[in-house]
């Protein structure tokens, strides 16, 4: 096994990480950096579980190698949260009763924090297009898709890109 | 023996060259054991699936000279680097304005994440049947620019595909670009495709047409169509071309085309569809392609 060592920002933090090369950057989250919030869903690019934000846009990390993401900015589900307040999104989906089991919830606000920041004012097919590669198997969508509604409401957009 | 519900990737490494001669020599070097690597988006889904057992490296070739261009020239058209994304093309000004049909086809691919790595020259590199972007880049009529440390080269796309998975590439040769000539003036375009679902998945059966003025044909208007997901390699259906030159696209010659349509396809049996459906859907999405063209002129 072939070991290569980077260096990446995560929320913020620069990591130096020694990460095997055929490792994903999901498995490198979790298993290096203990950054548990990106969950492992289908493990093939579908369900979106374990999106983050690479270099400002959305990626399934279960499809990027932890070693492309050398000299990389992340953000995680964890990094949404600043100084201890949280993201209008997640205020607004917790509010709206958008989270049931909650394994699908980290990768749908990284999805919607994503689209609220090159669209601020989406319409409700502009949420559901960028929720196409969010799979979540409680809700039935209503409810998370009205708490993105509030959030672009209300309009403080957190800056989460470096 | 069951299959792991979310295995990991098998061991190789990882190899980032400096430049595309260092790219092309590690890949004729390690023929058979390696692969370069663009998005990685149908890659790491093959390898998870424990195919290509034999793969020891994946060769970074995203950044190297020519690979990160994206650029539009009145004379010469569209040139896309090959680590292009997706999304960054389908939201480039000259794309949407001189090659909607290229947009609206990259839109249809998986997800808004999934396109932020999925490439169009990684679609047209696995050669598979199915790459909802492959038919529309054959109707703009794409040559791909490929490097090879013994020489440079142009592959035209209608002979690139050879089966499932197949082209005429070579060890040690990378698509660096595609280059899309200007488009005919008034060209118009349709994607149609069938999925299980309504958005992100693969397609049971692609359809792409497209039409545009040709005073050049008796009809006038010159028509075209590729199907994905019906052969062993991405089909342009040269009947319905042949027809369009004596007829008049209408909503009588609509009919009959859809049904050259379906009589020049081979589809197979698989996990996504039958053969004689995925036929007969290639009849409705050819009738259903073809009419939205006509509403379109």
């Amino acid at each position: 096994m072939t070991i290569h060592t980077i260096t990446c920002t995560v929320n913020g933090e620069s990591e130096v990480v020694e990460v095997p090369a055929h490792w994903t950057l999901l498995q490198m989250l979790r298993e290096k950096l203990g950054l548990t919030g990106t969950k492992n869903g289908c493990a093939g690019g579908e369900c979106g579980a374990c999106t983050v934000m690479l270099n400002g846009a959305p990626v399934n990390s279960c499809m990027v190698l932890g070693v492309e993401c050398d000299g990389a900015t992340i953000v995680t589900v964890e990094g949404l949260v600043k100084d201890g307040q949280l993201d209008p999104v997640q205020a607004a989906i917790v509010e709206a009763g958008g989270v049931q089991c909650g394994f699908c919830t980290p990768g749908v606000l990284i999805s919607a924090r994503s689209l609220l920041d090159r669209n601020p004012n989406p319409t409700e097919d502009e949420i559901k297009e960028a929720l196409v590669g969010n799979l979540c198997r409680c809700t039935g969508y209503v409810r998370i898709i009205d708490g993105i509604k509030e959030a672009a409401k209300l309009n403080e957009p957190v800056v989460i890109k470096e | 023996m069951a299959r792991e519900a979310h295995p990991a990737l098998p061991e190789f490494d990882y190899i980032k060259p400096k430049t595309l001669a260092e790219a092309s020599q590690f890949l004729s070097e390690h023929a058979g054991e390696s692969r370069p690597l663009l998005g990685g988006t149908d890659i790491f889904v093959r390898l998870r699936d424990g195919a290509w057992k034999e793969n020891k490296f994946l060769v970074d070739v995203k950044g190297l000279d020519g690979t990160d261009v994206l650029t539009f020239d009145e004379q010469t058209g569209l040139t896309v680097g090959a680590a292009v994304c997706m999304n960054r093309l389908s939201s480039f000004p000259a794309v949407k304005e001189h090659y909607p049909l290229l947009a609206e086809v990259c839109d249809t691919v998986a997800a808004y994440q999934l396109r932020n790595r999925a490439t169009v020259v990684g679609n047209i590199c696995n050669a598979s049947p199915a790459g909802d972007t492959v038919g529309a880049c054959l109707l703009y009529g794409g040559i791909l620019n490929v490097f090879n440390v013994g020489g440079t080269r142009q592959e035209a796309l209608n002979t690139f595909f050879v089966g499932p998975g197949k082209s005429v590439l070579k060890p040690g040769d990378i698509v660096t670009s595609l280059q899309l000539p200007i488009p005919p003036k008034g060209m118009i375009g349709k994607y149609l495709k069938l999925n299980r679902n309504n958005r992100g998945d693969l397609a049971i059966v692609g359809v792409t047409a497209a039409a545009y003025p040709n005073q050049d044909v008796p009809s006038g208007v010159t028509v075209r169509m590729a199907l994905a997901s019906v052969a062993p390699t991405p089909l342009v259906v040269s009947a319905i071309e042949d027809y369009f030159k004596q007829e008049k696209l209408t909503s009588d010659t609509v009919q009959t085309a859809a049904q050259l349509a379906m009589d020049s396809c081979k589809p197979i049996d698989d996990v996504r569809g039958t053969a004689r459906y995925r036929s007969l859907m290639v009849r409705n999405l050819a009738k259903q392609a073809l009419t939205a063209l006509l509403e379109k002129m």
